[in-house]
């Protein structure tokens, strides 16, 4: 989608939605959805189309762990430090991907590809230790099979 | 509008038609696609089977929730006309084919997938759904006596006999502080208001914990039902559940629920013609576990930063946009409706004294048989470790169990034979919690896991208040010295008069319970604690800068994986010199011991 045609899609959201009490954090997922992040320009956009300051805008955008202010990369690997995990050792893995990555856990790529985030708990911790890559959860991993996981995605991308 | 009458006649239809009950004529198959399913592959296994039994008459796949053993997964139960079910563990596409062909179609039970799932010792009443009915499809829940027992509050009880009914019944809150449900319900009735709201807390912030997820993707209407009933009790007509945005198989779920449910009339206007309407909306969260916090919840659904406010007034007077407001946890709700219909007698003779009714776990950490599990309050931690647990993996020691997560403690080894009760957890320092139950080993060690759950708080606290805020992360570096090996004499002193403050003066729940777990590990495994400070040493062998590796020279084949891989270049050797581990330049990532073929590589104490 073009980047007008989003903002034609998001007015028509933020139209339906504006009026209706605590219908801000809903239609700031549904911008973060569209747009990929909520950088300045799409808070602002929120905070005009919604008819709310700019600085609540930004206040919930900064509160909440699932929002974003920058753009994340094409794949989201969210590697879980939830404490099923944690006590199975999935701190190990976490160093093993930032290792193959060449990035620190909270940070992307530079060619935009990966992101690397930890996450409390998904709700799979049957199957710790868990990551998922986008929607995707992998679980009962080892250091090895993280390692396996992850390289499919880097020859998807034609990484090295 | 639907009657009574019409319930009943869908319910008997889809009985037939959907061979949910021992009277069939048909075979059922039925796979478990919940969260944990699916990461283990269930979809294409339910895929497959769909596609192999397309043509065969008197087959039936459907889709169903948690069954309960994750470590098992995929499952596939297969349900025949006068025959006992069987359960397939571990199923892949291949083996889908192979099981719809030679048993589905062929009648011949293939013995060598199938494992007996042992339920011994759990009595299912919140989960009763879950892994037996379709949860995208409403008349599966109907069949199965769903929206009985709200058809029977709006007919035959008043708003004040149902609350009656669950006071009596014992039923407390399953989201943590084990507050008595029909207590809450009725502080919310007497108070008079043009508007009040029925909440759900779907937030299950609590690391290690899947109960509520799993009812969630299991039993949506149950939920549901049991929020009408509590509408009509203290006489709200809106309702919201809050869901946090990780979970999206239950957000779908509860959508498609709500969605059949208006179709149904069983929330809208005018439910079952008597006057009563309730509508419920979802919220999703955005990821704040002070969110899972009442006030804070209702911030968050007003569209707020969800930052808690103080109490009182409690939500009960003023709640949701300062209306009269019942929050009640997923669990909890789960267990309404069978109270309505089996009465508060049957309900409160089931548990102990003090703590009525079952409670669901998830089992997880350092234990076999990972899974969701359900049990009558009371039984003993001894029973849910080694006999449905199955005990530790590798033959290694129990050490602990932790239970509340963030805001709970752990129960030690010597206090296995506890029961399970909200006040025996209590005396331990430890608590209900919402039902996280982490095995914790030998291999673990105590001082990492309190930092461990300290640092989850100082990174969840919201900010409001100081002692939450600034208290906790004090705690935090007093807990990354110790674990560093720059411990001092005093410091253990300093986290306990920290703790006793914070404990006093944070503003909500979340900073009240912090100091919780460093408390009860003070209290159980002081000396390693001490250890960590006096002797630098770490028991468990866990952090780091009491560490090293090597290898051990007559196991090691020399294959040089250990050196390929290592990160910082600490290893040396070669085919004729044996390989050695360079203490300075070793960053103690593990990634050796994980890569070594021969089991050569050692962590260990120096
Ligand atoms: C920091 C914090 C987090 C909480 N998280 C949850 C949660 O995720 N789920 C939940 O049901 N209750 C949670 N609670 C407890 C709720 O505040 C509340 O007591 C509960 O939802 C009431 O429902 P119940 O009476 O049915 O248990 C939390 C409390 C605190 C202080
Ligand atoms: S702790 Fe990792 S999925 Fe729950």
């Amino acid at each position: 989608m073009a980047t007008e045609e989003k903002i034609a899609r998001f007015r028509e959201i933020a139209a339906a939605a504006k009026g209706t009490s605590g219908s801000l954090i809903p239609v700031m997922h549904e911008a973060q959805e569209l747009f990929g992040c909520l950088d300045y320009e799409v808070e602002k956009l929120v905070a005009q189309e919604m008819e709310v300051p700019l600085a609540d805008v930004y206040g919930v955008a900064t509160f909440y762990s699932k929002f974003h202010l920058e753009a994340k990369g094409e794949y989201q690997i969210n590697v879980c430090l939830g404490t099923a995990c944690y006590v199975k050792g999935a701190e190990m893995i976490l160093e093993k991907i930032e290792d193959m990555l060449k990035i620190k856990v909270g940070h992307t790529t530079s060619d935009g590809k990966f992101s690397l985030e930890a996450t409390r708990c998904i709700g799979a911790c049957g199957l710790a230790p868990v990551m998922t890559v986008n929607d995707e959860v992998h679980g009962q991993l080892t250091v090895d099979k993280a390692e396996r996981i992850i390289k499919r995605y880097m020859s998807e991308t034609g990484r090295k | 509008m639907l009657t009574l009458e019409n319930l009943n006649e869908l319910r008997q239809k889809t009985l037939t038609r959907s061979n949910l009950d021992d009277k069939r004529q048909e075979t059922r198959v039925v796979v478990g696609l919940a969260t944990c399913g699916i990461a283990a592959g269930a979809q294409p296994v339910f895929e497959t089977l769909k596609a192999e039994t397309a043509a065969v008459q008197g087959v039936n796949v459907y889709r169903a929730g948690c069954i309960g053993a994750c470590r098992l997964e995929p499952l596939v139960e297969v349900y025949e006309p006068g025959r006992a079910k069987v359960t397939y563990t571990r199923v892949t596409p291949e083996k889908a084919k192979e099981i719809a062909a030679r048993h589905i179609i062929g009648k011949t039970r293939l013995d060598e997938y199938s494992e007996e799932l042992d339920f011994t010792g759990q009595l299912r009443i919140a989960l009763r759904n879950c892994g037996i009915i379709d949860p995208e499809d409403i008349n599966e829940y109907i069949a199965r006596d769903g929206y009985q027992a709200l058809a029977k509050a709006l007919s035959d009880m008043k708003p004040l006999e149902v609350i009656e009914t669950i006071k009596k019944s014992g039923l407390r809150g399953r989201g943590g502080a084990g507050f008595p449900t029909g207590l809450k319900w009725q502080f919310a009735a007497q108070n008079e208001s043009d508007q009040k709201y029925v909440c759900c807390n779907a937030d299950e912030g609590d690391p290690g914990a899947f109960m509520d997820r799993s009812v969630l993707e299991g039993d949506p209407h149950a939920v549901l039902e049991a929020m009408a009933i509590a509408g009509y009790a203290i006489g709200s007509t809106k309702g919201f559940i809050y869901i946090r945005a990780e979970y999206p198989v239950a957000v779908k779920r509860l959508d498609i629920a709500i969605t059949q449910a208006k179709a149904l009339g069983l929330l809208g206007e005018n439910i079952f013609g008597s006057g009563f309407s309730f509508d419920i909306e979802l919220r999703l969260g955005a990821g704040a576990f002070v969110c899972g916090e009442e006030t804070a919840l209702m911030t968050s659904i007003e569209g707020k930063r969800g930052e808690p406010r103080p109490r009182p007034p409690f939500p009960a007077a003023q709640g949701l946009w300062r209306k009269p407001t019942i929050l009640n946890n997923v669990e909890t709700f789960a267990n309404i409706a069978q109270i309505i219909l089996n009465g508060a007698e049957w309900f409160a003779g089931i548990g102990t004294e003090r703590s009525k009714g079952t409670k669901v776990f998830a089992l997880g950490g350092k234990i076999n048989n990972t899974g969701l599990i359900e049990v009558p309050m009371g039984t003993p931690l001894r029973f849910i470790i080694e006999q449905i647990g199955g005990g530790i993996p590798g033959g290694r020691a129990f050490k602990a169990a932790q239970t509340g997560g963030p805001s709970g403690g752990c129960i030690p080894a010597v206090k296995i034979d506890t029961p399970i009760e909200y006040e025996t957890l209590l005396e331990l320092g430890s608590m209900m919690g919402s039902g996280g139950l982490i095995v914790i080993d030998e291999d673990n060690c105590m001082v990492d896991v309190a930092r461990f759950f300290l640092d989850f708080t100082v990174d969840e606290s919201c900010g409001k208040c100081p002692p939450c805020r600034i208290g906790t992360k004090r705690m935090l570096e007093l807990l990354g010295k110790i674990t560093s090996g720059r411990g001092e004499a005093g410091d253990i002193e300093k986290l306990e008069s920290l703790a006793a403050l914070i404990k006093r003066s944070a503003l909500c729940g979340l900073g009240q319970t912090a100091p919780n777990p460093v408390l009860s590990t003070l209290r159980y495994f002081r000396r390693e604690y001490e250890e960590h400070i006096r002797d630098n040493y770490c028991a468990a062998v866990v952090c780091k800068a009491m560490i090293c590796y090597e290898i051990d020279a007559e196991k090691c084949i020399r294959c040089n994986l250990c050196k390929r891989n290592c990160p910082s270049g600490a290893v040396t050797g070669g085919k004729d010199v044996d390989y050695v581990i360079d203490r300075d330049a070793c960053i103690k990532c593990g990634l050796c011991v994980s890569k070594c073929r021969s089991d050569a590589i050692k962590k260990k104490n120096c």
